[in-house]
């Protein structure tokens, strides 16, 4: 280190940890209503803990909310409960009624399920709380489409997104105004990537899903994807049974819609390690990127993060 | 198709090895820079050589660039690693506004991220908005064609914003046969260039992003060339928060009140450093107080730097609100309602005359107008002229009221203190980044009250207490003038003898004089011996009390 400087330089996760910090201030001294959308995935569980260290010694002033589709695993929902006790926070499910009526799941609907329990149920949860400032924990090394997203990213009354009308950011100073009835979705995550992620669960020790560590479960193979068989309400095809392997999770969402990779890596170590000299990348495992290229954009468009 | 991953190690040697590797990699260090460069200059290839090198690209990634490049790609069937971060023309055909495209990529010693800034008709607001927070700038030249005005260009904006290094990459070394001589007219050219701009540290390096020639290694086929590569350059050099330095300033961005027992001030540390226990102005009050503690999530920490943020305790119980700015008693800013700043509007919608915009700084918000275009800038010859438009990408030096105080700075010494945005009242549209020159009070004919900035000092001791005020008051950016008896035998009083009898006159000479100074907006200290009848306008206040220092909210 060179002999003028006066103290040690940030590392790159203590300055991530700070700007992701700031923006949460920001976002709270700002806006009106602000919730945090809490996925239970490993994003969630990041974001959660840096809210919890931005406002500490009290606990972050807004809900979590959690946009529940019934068909996300087991474990996620228990970690969801315990965390929430253990934050001190408000903990919102919100289940979109008519997709409950009608039945809606990933193996008879396809899209469709994603678009009512996801998009539709986050619209509604918002409109019925009226919250005018959701935190998501998106983050921009995702797809090559998201490297130009926003911090802050602005929503006409109906949710939509206005690629035309959205701000620059400058420095560190984060235009938060809007008009009655509009809404922002913000992504204190924005400048993670993936490792970044890992390497900060690690330090920190942050609770996650036991999911993203490998154990023998049961699973199927199915459409190239490893599936697991979380409950029975997986619809097994002819000739098919479920088969034990060592799998995890990179990525969690409905488990139906998740696929797994088959790893031995049980600890948070050797997660990172294979994670060093991994050879995909982690949205290979959703669904939802498969259909069809430039559909992120779309249903970004359309409401869904 | 399910993915199998590599076979990991699970010996206790392996074990312990991991545990090292991992320990080195959560202490890696940051570094923001931004790419410049004209259309077809190589920025593209640059950037996905540079993710590609850096391996952050998996298989998947990778199958999809093989097919992509043979299928659309620009380099014969080669890997064209333009494809890689080329996920903006779509975006742009469809009229999205897009700014700045941010990658990531990072070796063992250092985390990258890239400030991308596609298009060139939105060139200038989109960079200036990429610059604002990199520690350094890529300027791509295409050797083949040298210094042209869109260098000029990039240079002067990367200056604008402070960027205290720069990178001069002349690419395409492979199109001038590796020549030394070109490098070198180029590397020249530039120079002379940059000294004129008074521009900081500049680093030239020769290489073809295409063929990979001193981007992650150093070339075979350019031996007369000694520096480093572009990556090993990048990886070692000084970040831009170890190169600033400046005394402690918290702008306040939230007051944290969970019960009555506990009230924090939270905030990111824009300079300097701070320990419980040390000293601290809150402005623009002025108000002293002392730093109990520094919070951290289940604990206490001993001291903070720039960059973190943080909860502040106080040990007594003062005023201080979002908007507020902590600072060191050292610590050097400026407040004031009017502000000289260069303006880089951002908005199809041009300056207009009288409008009102709301001023984010830091985070203090306030109202104002524009309230002179003293001069625009022409980006591409650098010239200054008069004018009175500001459109879209113009750039202009402006004087800007504001209808309440700020604590700032001037960019060059705090860009935190010193760089702000302008808000549309009606859209709320980001319209304009600014950067302050300076900070000063509004017309003096506007200080209706000259005894506000007028004090007696009085006591044996008062040419000291005056000297403890002046420092406390130019810490807090105002100008001070100590009104002494030798001041003032020095000419306004010279033809009075110092006896009794003429001290009334002296009294009322120096009145006077500091009347005449407190309009121009100086904050004037009297020592000039009177009695409390005397004494007006102004307050008198004993020096002694002033040498304990155990008053700062005096006339702030
Ligand atoms: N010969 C040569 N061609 C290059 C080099 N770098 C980029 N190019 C080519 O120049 C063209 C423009 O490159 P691109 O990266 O798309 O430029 P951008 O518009 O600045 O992003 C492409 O055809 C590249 O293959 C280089 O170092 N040498």
């Amino acid at each position: 280190m060179n002999a003028q400087t006066k103290f040690p330089s940030l590392t790159h996760l203590e300055q991530l940890e700070a700007e992701s910090i700031h923006i949460m201030r920001e976002v709270v001294a700002e806006t009106e209503k602000p919730v945090m959308l809490y996925s239970v995935g490993k994003d969630s569980a990041v974001m959660l803990h840096l809210a919890r260290k931005a406002f500490y010694p009290a606990p972050p002033p807004f809900p979590l909310l959690h946009v529940d589709t019934t068909w996300k695993f087991k474990a996620m929902y228990e970690l969801r409960d315990r965390v929430a006790r253990e934050s001190g926070m408000e903990l919102i499910v919100y289940q979109n009624p008519e997709a409950k009526e009608r039945g809606i799941n990933p193996f008879d609907h396809g899209s469709l399920h994603t678009d009512m329990w996801k998009t539709e149920g986050l619209k509604q949860a918002l409109d019925k709380y009226g919250f005018d400032a959701a935190f998501g924990g998106a983050r921009r090394d995702e797809e090559k489409s998201r490297a130009k997203e926003r911090i802050f990213s602005f929503r006409s009354a109906s949710h939509r997104w206005d690629p035309k009308n959205q701000r620059p950011e400058l420095w560190n100073l984060y235009n938060a105004r809007k008009a009655p009835g509009e809404s922002i979705r913000v992504f204190p995550l924005s400048n993670w990537t993936e490792l970044d992620i890992w390497q900060y669960i690690y330090a920190e020790e942050i609770p996650i899903v036991p999911l993203y560590l490998a154990a023998p479960r049961p699973t199927v193979e199915r459409n190239g994807m490893l599936l697991m068989v979380d409950d029975d309400r997986f619809p097994l095809l002819p000739g098919e049974t479920p088969v034990e392997r060592s799998i995890r999770f990179r990525t969690l969402g409905c488990y139906p819609l998740t696929g797994a990779v088959e790893s031995e890596a049980s600890t948070l170590a050797e997660v990172i390690q294979e994670m060093l000299v991994a050879t995909t990348s982690e949205r290979q495992g959703r669904a939802i990127d498969h259909d069809g290229s430039g559909s992120m954009e779309r249903k970004k468009q359309e409401g869904y993060f | 198709m399910a993915t199998v991953l590599r076979e990991v190690p699970r010996a206790d040697e392996a074990r312990a090895e991991l545990d090292a590797y991992l320990a080195l990699n959560q202490k890696k260090s940051l570094l923001r820079f931004l790419t410049c460069g004209s259309v077809d200059d190589g920025k593209s290839t640059l950037i996905g050589r540079l993710l590609y090198d850096s391996k952050m690209l998996f298989e998947d990634q990778l199958a999809a660039l093989e097919a992509e490049s043979k299928k659309i790609g620009t380099t014969g069937g080669g890997l064209d690693f333009a494809l890689l971060v080329d996920g903006l023309g779509a975006e742009r055909e469809q009229g999205i506004t897009i700014d700045v495209a941010y990658r990531f990529f990072a070796t063992d010693k250092r985390k990258f991220i890239v400030a991308d800034t596609p298009g060139h008709e939105q060139y200038t607001r989109n960079m200036v908005t990429g610059a604002s927070t990199a520690d350094l700038a890529v300027i791509l030249i295409d050797a083949t064609k040298g210094v042209i005005t869109q260098t000029r260009r990039h240079s002067f904006l990367v200056n604008l914003l402070g960027i205290p290094r720069v990178v001069l990459a002349v690419n395409k070394m492979d199109l001038v046969g590796f020549s030394q001589e070109r490098f070198e007219q180029i590397e020249a050219d530039y120079r002379r260039f940059a000294d004129e701009l008074g521009m900081g540290v500049v680093t030239a390096i020769p290489l073809s992003a295409l063929q990979g020639d001193n981007v992650t290694s150093r070339s075979d086929a350019m031996d007369w060339y000694d520096g480093p590569s572009l990556l090993d350059h990048l990886e070692t050099v000084p970040g831009r928060e170890q190169s600033r330095d400046g005394g402690f300033t918290l702008p306040v961005q939230w007051v944290n009140r969970p019960n009555r027992d506990f009230r924090g001030y939270t905030g990111t540390v824009a300079a300097g450093r701070i320990a419980a226990g040390d000293p601290v102005l809150i402005l623009p009050s002025g108000r002293r107080t002392e730093v109990q503690r520094i919070v951290k999530f289940g604990g206490y920490q001993d001291e903070a730097f720039r960059g973190q943020s943080i909860t502040l305790t106080f040990t007594d119980e003062v005023d201080c609100s979002r908007g507020n700015v902590i600072v060191s008693p050292d610590t050097v800013t400026q407040i004031g309602n009017r502000l000289s700043a260069t303006l880089v509007w951002m908005s199809d919608e041009p300056l207009a005359d009288h409008r009102s915009y709301w001023l984010k700084l830091a985070t203090q918000t306030a109202s104002t107008t524009v309230s002179r275009i003293d001069a625009v800038i022409d980006v591409n010859t650098l010239a200054e002229d008069e004018g009175s438009r500001l459109e879209l990408n113009g750039i202009g030096r402006c004087v800007l009221d504001v209808d309440r105080d700020l604590v700032g700075a001037p960019y060059a010494q705090n860009p935190t203190l010193g760089g702000f945005i302008l808000i549309d009242k009606l859209s709320n549209a980001t319209v304009a980044a600014g950067l302050i020159s300076e900070i000063h009070r509004s017309d003096p004919k506007d200080i209706s009250d000259p005894g506000q900035h007028i004090a007696w000092i009085q006591g044996p001791a008062a040419g000291q207490g005056a000297e403890a005020l002046r420092q406390r008051l130019g810490a807090l950016g105002r100008p001070v003038f100590v009104l002494t008896e030798d001041v003032l035998d020095q000419g306004l009083t010279s033809d009075l003898a110092n006896d009794p009898e003429h001290a009334s006159e002296r009294v009322r000479r120096a009145r006077e004089a500091a009347l005449l100074l407190a309009r121009a907006g100086v904050e004037v200290l009297v020592t000039v011996p009177a009695s409390a009848e005397e004494a007006v306008p102004g307050r008198v206040l004993d020096a002694g009390d002033l040498i304990q220092e155990s008053d700062g909210e005096w006339m702030i």
